[in-house]
């Protein structure tokens, strides 16, 4: 493969291209929902209709409004299909011939779409992820042929260096200087993995990527190899993700025939393998350390850090780490250039992020805004607000390691530094908006029952302390709990966070801190001795 | 192998270079408390016993697997520490049954000595009351699962001494249970060499050597270190 | 020698759900319980048969866990009419072997397997209405029933356990052990 036959795929499929294409997504959400057999129905319907020569119907992934699927779209700027059964499908193939379309649609103009601005999500719903020429067509592959005939490593990671990227994953480490640390460290061998253990309840951006266009994260698992000298790449998916995985796995297929990953990329001396690794459904291997323990064929529990993946890793080797949403933005960086990168969101927290909404509100479904996006923008309107006319309450942000942000901070820019202020993290990018009606006790208990059963049990303040922090919300919740109580699991809080071993843990007590900062009153309102001032030093209250 | 200087509870301390806070430590008379943690053996970090505080870093570091820097400044007695600490003894017996008067390792069980230590005269938690199993089909051990505190001592020195990985670990969180082979019997366990140093390695009564009276229960800890010393300095002969 | 104030001490002694090695090891104190009359009345205690519970009482050690209703409604009347309680042992302390049942399950399990599975005669469930106090579902330490205000570990408590926290009570503080004096077991 060379530049030359790079550029003949762009051009057949661009010749092969029909004047008209309908997008059905079958991403999980939508598939979920029969969306396999509305394809096949679409497909009928366009060859009885003879129009079989202009259109095309094409499978596409996600199409972000999870909520109203199965999805169907005509052309990038038609109409919008929601809700398309088998029944109604092919009434949007009369359309095309003037009919009248059975289904109901969704403006392209709402502020769902209009608000939100596409990096990585840009291919997502108008490629085929099956098909590498799809990617291709879009500019696919460039971007690491450019870092491999024009670039010197050094090059490419300051380019990301100063492109600003951090670290989708949560914590928000630049990834530039990732890079270069284990570009710096010395070992036999180097390795790039790529994190994509999603595991927050009601978080599915990376499997939405994954699904959608899987050659974006390839390529800039490439390009981090070459930048940081590996030649082999794994990919962690849990095992729940069956779709994503196989279309990874034809992805990796496709490239490699292409010549595009495997030996000699791009008949380049650089070579670059990669290989999927199948976790088996546990949140805590989506911790760096368990992770690599997990593919290394061991159980997946964490080990203290320092030493840091960087210096020790896969085989006590230099290992980069990423998530797949920094991956999926490293094409495009290479390609625009870092100051392209730098003015999307804010000056500390560059580029875009992809968001989950989910929860009390009227659009569910895939969100990407430019960092910096206050959050009332993305939940009430990019969301929608809730349903009915209801009040938020609360937006719960970073899945089980987050806290809930009250109503009265909704205009606080969503960025890494602004959501750490006000309790919150960033997490992977699970977004759960509560309404008036939610029970924050109730909330923080479901977190903590969570991360109670997906503590591995290596570490006793993990282990144990979840189990004593979960018993003391349930006996909130039920109002058998004193105010010796909630003092013990404010210090249980304390303890297990500055004590545990790894994130987990150590963030475990997240959603419980920050609903007491913001709703204690809920907590205290409940307490058996509420009404007296202080807990009564010779009444019958425990100690 | 250089030299390293560092302050511990500011008294400068000089240790190699490859050594961890907590052989440092020892080496001049601070005692750092550890649950899991056997000399010779791979550190596991998980009873977060030996969590020090080292100045500029962010987070309690636990001075078993942590290594000596070059300036480093270690607090290892905190009031802070101490309250940790004492936490974790009660996390312990919260989440066990153990009981004391009826245990095998009675004066002789390290986590009893750790409550003592960390000044436990209560128990401040709610104790779970795990339902967990004894198994005694070994002719010659029997593992009560009640009074495991999941340190993975028996597992490490299995594999790493005995060479034989007879322990593992099964399930995750409150389920963990250490298990051995795949979960079979004791005593149905081909692997096993018998060679009892489980039961040497056991911090508290969970392994223990059977048909003995209670004052015979002695678990013999300094046998390890005879083996380690013998296989690291290959004294072969004696 | 008097307590607090002069006054002489009214000391009183319970046995909940125990085995009375608790009240076995304080007459362990020997020749020092007669020091100990010097200071203190023992207003009530098992040893002596005094039917009711008196009030203002000044210190009460307690032996045994809360291991049934009766249990309970004592230790609640106790701790109204006491000004220190103090638990005694580690069956007061933890539950120890009271508690051992706790794991097993609820009540009926437990007495099903005691009266009914294991017996060699009679196998009959215990049922004396206003005689045998109903079980509680759950063995508890006094301290996560009732508010506890110093802790005698052991199984039993040695004598000089015991004698160290009696003398604080002399001294009018509360008993605070320390180093080997709080293992349990």
């Amino acid at each position: 493969m060379d530049l030359t036959e790079l550029e003949n795929i762009v051009t057949k499929e661009a010749a092969d291209r029909k004047p008209c294409e309908i997008r059905c997504c079958i991403a999980a959400g939508c598939l979920s929902a029969n969306s396999n057999d509305v394809l096949s129905t679409l497909r009928t319907a366009v060859e009885d209709s003879g129009m079989a020569d202009r259109v095309n119907v094409v499978g596409v992934g996600c199409m972000r409004l999870c909520s109203q699927g199965p999805l169907v779209g005509v052309d990038i700027d038609g109409p919008l299909y929601c809700r398309v059964t088998t029944d109604n499908a092919s009434s949007i193939v009369a359309t095309l011939n003037g009919g009248q379309g059975e289904a109901e649609t969704f403006e392209r103009e709402d502020p769902f779409f209009a608000k939100q601005t596409s990096l990585i999500l840009k291919n997502c719903g108008c490629i085929d992820p099956e098909r590498i020429e799809s990617y291709i067509a879009t500019g696919g592959y460039r971007a690491l042929h450019q870092a491999l005939f024009e670039l010197a490593p050094s090059d490419v990671i300051e380019t990301v260096t100063r492109s600003g990227l951090r670290g989708r994953g949560g914590a928000g480490y630049p990834t530039g200087v990732k890079w270069a640390t284990v570009a710096k460290n010395s070992g036999e061998r180097r390795f790039v993995v790529c994190n994509a253990d999603e595991g927050d309840p009601g978080a599915f951006m990376n499997r939405s990527v994954l699904e959608s266009d899987p050659h974006r994260v390839l390529e800039g698992m490439a390009i981090a190899g070459f930048a940081i000298g590996a030649n082999q790449g794994y990919i962690y998916v849990r095992g729940e993700y069956t779709l994503a995985i196989e279309r990874l796995n034809k992805a990796i297929k496709q490239a490699g025939r292409m010549g595009l990953l495997g030996t000699g990329v791009f008949s380049s001396p650089f070579d670059f393998r990669i290989d999927v690794r199948i976790g088996a459904g546990a949140f805590v291997c989506g911790e760096e350390t368990a992770l690599m323990a997990s593919i290394m064929g061991q159980r997946g529990t964490p080990t203290p850090r320092p030493p840091y993946p960087a210096e020790h890793g896969l085989w006590g080797m230099p290992t980069l780490l990423n998530n797949v949403e920094t991956f999926a933005n490293v094409p495009d960086i290479i390609r625009n250039g870092a100051e392209w990168f730098a003015e999307i969101g804010t000056p500390q927290s560059t580029g875009t992020k992809v968001f989950c909404l989910t929860g009390n509100v009227v659009h569910n479904g895939l969100v990407e805004v430019p960092l910096g996006t206050p959050l009332r923008t993305i939940v009430e309107e990019i969301g929608g607000g809730v349903p009915n006319g209801g009040q938020i309450k609360a937006v719960q942000t970073g899945g089980p390691s987050g806290g809930c942000i009250p109503q009265e901070h909704l205009d606080s820019p969503v960025d890494y530094e602004s959501l750490g202020k006000i309790g919150s993290i960033m997490g992977s990018g699970g977004m759960i908006v509560m309404d008036d009606q939610t029970d924050m006790v109730d909330v923080a208990r479901y977190f903590m029952e969570f991360c109670m059963d997906e503590s591995c049990g290596k570490c006793i303040p993990c282990r144990a302390g979840t189990v004593q922090m979960k018993q003391l919300l349930s006996r909130i919740v039920d109002g058998s709990a004193n105010r010796a109580d909630l003092e013990r699991l404010e210090k249980l809080c304390d303890m297990v966070s500055r004590t545990s071993l790894c994130g987990l843990g150590q963030t475990a007590p997240n959603p419980t801190v920050s609903t007491l900062r913001y709703f204690r009153d809920e907590y205290e309102s409940r307490l058996i001795d509420s009404t007296t001032a202080k807990a009564n030093s010779n009444g019958a209250t425990c100690q | 192998m250089s030299v390293v200087t560092l302050t511990i509870n500011d008294q400068l301390v000089s240790a190699s270079s490859g050594e961890t806070i907590l052989q440092a430590a020892r080496s001049v008379g601070i005692d750092i408390p550890t649950l899991c943690y056997v000399e010779g053996l791979t550190a596991h970090g998980g009873c977060r016993m030996c969590l020090v505080e080292v100045e500029g870093a962010r987070q309690l570091q636990p001075a078993c697997f942590l290594n000596v820097n070059e300036g480093m400044t270690i607090r290892t007695e905190t009031d802070q520490l101490r309250e940790y600490r004492k936490m974790i003894v009660e996390l312990l017996l919260a989440e066990g049954n153990h009981t004391c008067s009826i245990c095998v390792a009675n004066n002789n069980c390290e986590l009893q000595d750790a409550a003592v230590e960390m000044g436990v005269d209560h128990e401040r938690l709610e104790y779970t009351y795990p339902q967990r199993e004894v198994d005694v089909s070994h002719e010659r051990f029997g593992v009560d699962h009640n009074r495991c505190i999941l340190c993975t001592r028996c597992v490490r020195v299995c594999d790493e001494l005995e060479g034989a990985h007879t322990w593992d670990i099964s399930g995750r969180g409150a389920n963990l249970k250490m298990i051995t082979d795949m979960n079979q019997p004791w005593g149905e366990s081909p692997t096993c060499t018998s060679c009892g140093k489980c039961f040497m390695a056991c911090p508290t009564g969970a392994i223990f050597q059977k048909g003995s009276t209670a004052s015979e229960l002695d678990h013999n800890r300094a046998k390890l270190d005879f083996l380690i010393n013998a296989r690291e300095n290959q004294l072969w002969e004696l | 020698m008097t307590g607090r104030n002069g006054d002489r001490i009214k000391l009183a002694t319970v046995w909940l759900g125990g085995c009375s090695g608790c009240h076995m090891s304080f007459l362990d104190l020997d020749e020092w319980l007669f020091e100990l009359a010097m200071f203190a009345d023992v207003v009530f205690t098992p040893l002596v048969d005094i039917k009711e519970y008196p009030e203002h009482v000044d210190a009460v050690l307690v032996e045994g866990a809360v291991a049934n209703e009766d249990n309970l409604e004592f230790i609640r009347l106790v701790r109204e009419r006491s000004k220190w309680l103090i638990s005694f042992g580690d069956c007061a302390v933890t539950g120890n072997v009271t508690a051992l049942r706790n794991p097993l399950g609820d009540p009926l399990t437990i007495l099903e397997r005691s009266y009914i599975e294991l017996a060699d005669v009679n196998p009959r469930l215990p049922d004396e209405p206003d005689i045998l106090p109903p079980l509680l579902d759950r063995v508890e330490p006094l301290h996560r029933v009732v508010h506890v205000d110093a802790y005698i570990p052991g199984c039993p408590p040695p004598a000089d356990r015991i004698r160290k926290s009696l003398e604080a009570i002399r001294d009018g503080r509360l008993p605070k052990l320390e180093g080997q004096d709080i293992q349990f077991g």
